[in-house]
C-alpha cells in the first residue's frame, strides 16, 4: 500500500477524491483553505470558490438535490455565515449526499474567536464525525458520505487546526468511481420548507435522531480500549493523541462520532473503570451530555476551557502535584508580531488614515495587522464584512459629532464575501461614513486565492471579473474615487476630500499584493539612506516597514541627531513610500 | 520503543526562512528510515514575519504531533534569539543547533527593545550540546542564502542515527532540478560545519 506524509487538509482532499466525490465548494479560511486547493488538483473533479460560506453550502445543497455527492468546506466562523441554510437542510435531507467540513481553531492561531462547532451538530441535529489525525480524516470523509446517503442527512466533519495542519503518514487507497446518481426528480413536499411541510419534516428529523442514536452504539469508529480499571478517559479528536501520549496505560473511549453520542456504550465504559476524565478542548460539550446521563466524570473542573491542549497540559491537570517546567531564560524577550510585508500597499493607506484622525472600522484580512503600533491604523474588527455596517451605524448615531470622522476599510475579497449588502444599506439609509475598499486583486491573508474580482477561478480558468466601481455605483453610492495607495499625497487628498463630503463615499485603493505572482510586479531597486542628509527624525520608522531600522550613535557636527535610519537592502522592495515620507530627502 | 519513548525535535525561526520546508524534509527522512512520524506547525499569520515553529516527533508509534513542555530532545533554531523563546519546551539534556543569524523584530528596529546579547554563551551554560553556526553565510558560500535551512539540516544529520544517503535522496526529491546541486552542497557544508 502506498504511504505518504500528508497534512490533515491534504488527507481530507485525498479522502474526497477516494470517496468518488467530484463536486466541492468553499470559501478560503485558515485552517481549512488547503482542503479545496489540494482537492482541485485531482483529475476529473469540480471545485469552486464561492464568494462566501453561505453560498458554498447552498451550491452544495443544489448539487446534492441533483443526486450528486457534494461537499462544502469552511473555517469555524464560516459556519455562522452558512448557518441559515444548514439548519433547514437538516429538515429536508438530500437526494445525493452532503458533507459540511468545519475547521475549528482552538487557540485562535488565525481567527477572531474560538467557538466550538460541535455545538452546531447538536443545535442543527446533524451528525458529526471528528477525526484525530490525517489518516482518520481521510477515512472519516468516506464514512461521512456513507452516513449522509444512508440516513438522508447532511453530515458535519469537524477538524481543528492541529488535525488540519499536522502531518503524518497516511496510507492511500485507489479512488472509487463517483457514486453520483444525477436526477431532476422533484419532491416538493420534502424540499419546499413552507410551514405545513416543515412541520412534517420536523417530525422526520426526530425519527432520524432516534435511528442515529441506535446506529452510533455499534458505529465502529467509537472505540473502547480497555487497559487500566482504575482510570478511563473519554475523548474525541486530537486530544485523544495528547492523552495517549502521556497516559498510555489508562483505558479509553475514543468517540469518532461526537453527535449523537452512544449512551449505552458510555455507560458500559463507565461501569468498567473507577474514575473517568473527559478530555476535550474548548466547551464541556461531551462532559455536559455525559453528566446529563447521570454519570460522574471529571472535566472542566481541572482542564482549561480556553486554548488548545497538548500532552503536557493534560498530564499536569491529572497529576496535580506535577512540577511546572520553567524556562531558564528569565529576561523579557522582544515580541515578534506578524507585520505587513515590505512594499505592502496597505502600509501607505493606513499611514495616511492615521493622520486623518478618524475612527477606522476594520475588517478581516492582512490589513488588520495595521492596528499595531506604530501604524495604529484601525480601531475595530469583528467579523467578515462588519466594517461597513459598523461605520454606517456609528456615523448615523453620532450625527454631526461623527461627521468626517468615521471610516470603514475592507479588502476586495472580504467586500465580495459580505460587504455588498451593508454598502447597499449605507446607500439606502445615507450616512456620512467613508468606506475604503483595499483592492489588492487577491485573497491575500489565506494565501492568494481567487475570488469574483480576480478574473480567474479556483480551477485556473479565466472568468468574469466584477467591476468594483460599477458595482458600488449600482448600489447607489455617488461619491466614488479610485486611487493608487502608494501615491501618498493623492491618497491623503482623497481621504480628506471624501471625509469632508456629504453622504456616503467609497474610495477604491487599487494595487496588487506584493506577494501576488500573477500580477508580475517586479520589485523596484532597493532604496538607501544618505547618512549625510538623514537628520535622525525617525519619521520613516512610523511606517513600521521591516527593512527600516534605527542605528544609534551616528552623530554629525552641527546637527542634533542622535542616530540615523538604516534600510536593509535585502528586504527592501523599493516601493518608495519612505522616500515620500522623508522630509530631508535623505532616502533615494 | 514504547509510545512515550518517541523523540521530539523543535524547529524555530521567522516567517520566510524555510523552517517548515526543513521540518518537512526531516519528516520524510524519518519516514524513509522506517519510523512513524508526526509533525505540527501553525500556518497563517506566521507568514507575515512572525514566529514560526514546527514540532517533529518520531518513534515506533507516535500519538501526539505536539511535544509537551520539557520534552524536546533537539532544538534547531533558524534565528538566534528565537532559540530563547522556546526553552520551556526543552528537556535539560537537549541538544541545540543554532543559526547565529540575527533578524530584528520591529521593536528592536524601532529602538524600543534590545536584541539579547550573549545568546550562545547562555545556551552553552545551560545545555550540554550547543552547535552554533552562521547558516546564512554558509549558504551564501554554497550559492544562495535560501539554502540556509538545508545547511542546518546537515548539522542536524550528524546527531541523527540515519544514513546520510537517505537524507540526500529526500533532498533530491524536495527541490526542483536546478536547485538540487546547490542544496546537496549546502547539506554537506552543514555536516562539515
Amino acid at each position: 500500500m502506498k504511504k505518504e506524509l500528508l497534512s490533515g487538509n491534504e488527507a481530507i482532499a485525498r479522502g474526497l477524491y477516494e470517496a468518488g466525490v467530484r463536486f466541492a465548494s468553499a470559501y478560503p479560511g485558515t485552517p481549512s483553505t488547503e482542503i479545496l486547493e489540494n482537492y482541485a488538483r485531482y483529475d476529473q473533479v469540480y471545485a469552486e470558490w464561492a464568494p462566501n460560506e453561505k453560498v458554498a453550502v447552498e451550491v452544495a445543497i443544489g448539487a446534492a438535490l441533483g443526486g450528486i455527492r457534494a461537499v462544502a468546506v469552511m473555517k469555524h466562523v464560516g459556519v455562522n455565515v452558512a448557518a441559515d441554510p444548514v439548519f433547514t437542510v437538516s429538515y429536508t435531507g438530500i437526494e445525493g449526499a452532503l458533507v459540511i467540513i468545519t475547521a475549528d481553531d482552538p487557540s485562535m492561531h488565525s481567527s477572531q474567536n474560538e467557538q466550538d462547532n460541535r455545538n452546531y451538530a447538536k443545535f442543527a441535529k446533524i451528525p458529526m464525525l471528528e477525526p484525530a489525525d490525517p489518516q482518520e480524516a481521510k477515512e472519516y470523509i468516506k464514512l461521512a458520505f456513507e452516513l449522509s446517503e444512508k440516513f438522508d442527512t447532511p453530515v458535519f466533519l469537524r477538524s481543528t487546526t492541529r488535525v488540519s495542519h499536522s502531518k503524518s503518514v497516511v496510507s492511500l487507497d485507489e479512488p472509487l468511481l463517483p457514486a453520483d446518481k444525477p436526477s431532476l426528480a422533484t419532491n416538493a413536499e420534502k424540499y419546499v420548507m413552507v410551514p405545513i411541510n416543515a412541520r412534517t419534516r420536523r417530525v422526520e428529523v426526530e425519527k432520524r435522531q432516534q435511528i442515529l442514536k441506535e446506529f452510533v452504539e455499534t458505529f465502529p469508529e467509537n472505540k473502547m480500549e480497555l487497559n487500566s480499571t482504575e482510570v478511563g478517559i473519554i475523548t474525541a479528536g486530537m486530544p485523544y493523541n495528547y492523552a495517549k501520549d502521556v497516559f498510555p496505560d489508562y483505558s479509553y473511549l475514543k468517540l469518532g462520532m461526537v453527535y449523537p453520542l452512544p449512551e449505552r456504550m458510555i455507560r458500559e465504559f463507565a461501569s468498567k473503570v473507577k474514575k473517568i476524565y473527559v478530555v476535550e478542548e474548548l466547551d464541556p460539550y461531551l462532559e455536559e451530555q455525559i453528566k446529563a446521563m447521570g454519570i460522574e466524570v471529571t472535566g472542566k473542573d481541572i482542564f482549561p476551557y480556553t486554548n488548545e491542549f497538548d500532552p503536557g497540559i493534560i498530564q499536569k491537570a491529572i497529576l496535580s502535584d506535577l512540577q511546572g517546567i520553567e524556562s531558564p531564560y528569565k529576561a523579557p524577550l522582544a515580541v515578534r508580531p506578524p507585520n505587513l510585508c515590505p512594499g505592502c500597499p496597505h502600509r501607505s493607506l493606513f499611514y495616511a488614515l492615521k493622520k486623518s484622525k478618524a475612527y477606522v472600522h476594520g475588517d478581516i484580512g492582512c490589513y488588520t495587522l495595521s492596528y499595531l503600533k506604530p501604524l495604529e491604523g484601525l480601531h475595530s474588527c469583528i467579523c467578515m464584512g462588519a466594517s461597513i455596517g459598523m461605520a454606517h451605524g456609528m456615523s448615523k448615531a453620532l450625527g454631526e459629532t461623527g461627521k468626517g470622522k468615521v471610516v470603514g476599510v475592507i479588502g476586495d475579497s472580504t467586500f465580495l464575501h459580505s460587504g455588498i449588502t451593508p454598502l447597499l444599506n449605507m446607500a439606502y439609509n445615507q450616512s456620512d461614513a467613508l468606506i475604503i475598499i483595499l483592492d489588492n486583486s487577491t485573497t491575500a491573508m489565506t494565501g492568494m486565492q481567487e475570488h469574483p474580482g480576480t478574473g480567474y477561478t479556483l480551477m485556473g480558468k479565466e472568468a468574469k471579473k466584477v467591476n468594483l466601481k460599477s458595482l458600488v455605483s449600482a448600489l447607489g453610492i455617488e461619491n466614488i474615487r479610485i486611487i493608487d495607495p502608494n501615491d501618498l499625497t493623492a491618497t491623503r487628498e482623497a481621504i480628506k476630500a471624501e471625509l469632508a463630503s456629504d453622504g456616503p463615499s467609497v474610495i477604491i485603493a487599487e494595487r496588487p499584493c506584493v506577494l501576488f505572482k500573477r500580477s508580475h510586479l517586479k520589485p523596484e531597486s532597493p532604496v538607501k539612506v544618505d547618512s549625510e542628509k538623514c537628520e535622525g527624525c525617525k519619521s520613516c520608522l512610523d511606517l513600521n516597514c521591516p527593512p527600516i531600522s534605527w542605528k544609534e550613535g551616528v552623530t554629525k557636527k552641527g546637527s542634533k541627531r542622535k542616530g540615523i535610519a538604516v534600510i536593509d537592502e535585502t528586504l527592501c522592495n523599493g516601493c518608495g513610500l519612505c522616500v515620500q515620507v522623508c522630509k530631508f530627502k535623505a532616502i533615494s | 520503543m514504547r509510545s512515550n519513548e518517541s523523540k521530539s525535535i523543535l524547529f524555530s525561526g521567522v516567517g520566510g526562512q524555510g523552517t517548515l520546508r526543513a521540518s518537512d524534509i526531516l519528516c520524510m527522512v524519518m519516514m524513509e528510515a522506517g519510523y512513524d512520524v508526526k509533525k505540527s506547525e501553525v500556518h497563517g499569520m506566521a507568514q507575515r514575519g512572525g514566529c514560526v515553529t514546527s514540532h517533529v516527533r518520531y518513534g515506533k508509534k507516535v500519538y501526539s504531533p505536539l511535544a509537551a513542555a520539557g520534552s524536546i530532545d533537539t532544538l534547531v533554531s533558524f534565528e538566534k534569539m528565537e532559540a530563547l523563546r522556546y526553552l520551556k519546551l526543552l528537556n535539560e539534556k537537549a541538544s541545540i543547533i543554532l543559526n547565529t543569524e540575527e533578524i530584528y523584530p520591529p521593536s528592536v528596529n524601532l529602538g524600543i527593545a534590545a536584541y539579547p546579547a550573549d545568546v550562545v554563551e547562555f545556551l552553552k551554560n545551560h545545555y550540554p550540546k550547543v552547535i552554533a553556526l552562521n547558516a546564512a553565510e554558509i549558504a551564501m558560500k554554497a550559492g544562495n542564502i535560501k539554502a540556509a535551512n538545508v545547511v542546518l539540516l546537515g548539522a542536524l544529520s550528524n546527531m541523527m542515527d540515519v544514513e546520510k544517503s537517505i537524507w540526500e535522496s529526500v533532498i533530491k526529491k524536495s527541490f526542483p532540478q536546478k536547485l538540487i546541486k546547490l542544496n546537496l552542497e549546502a547539506f554537506q557544508m552543514g555536516i562539515a560545519a
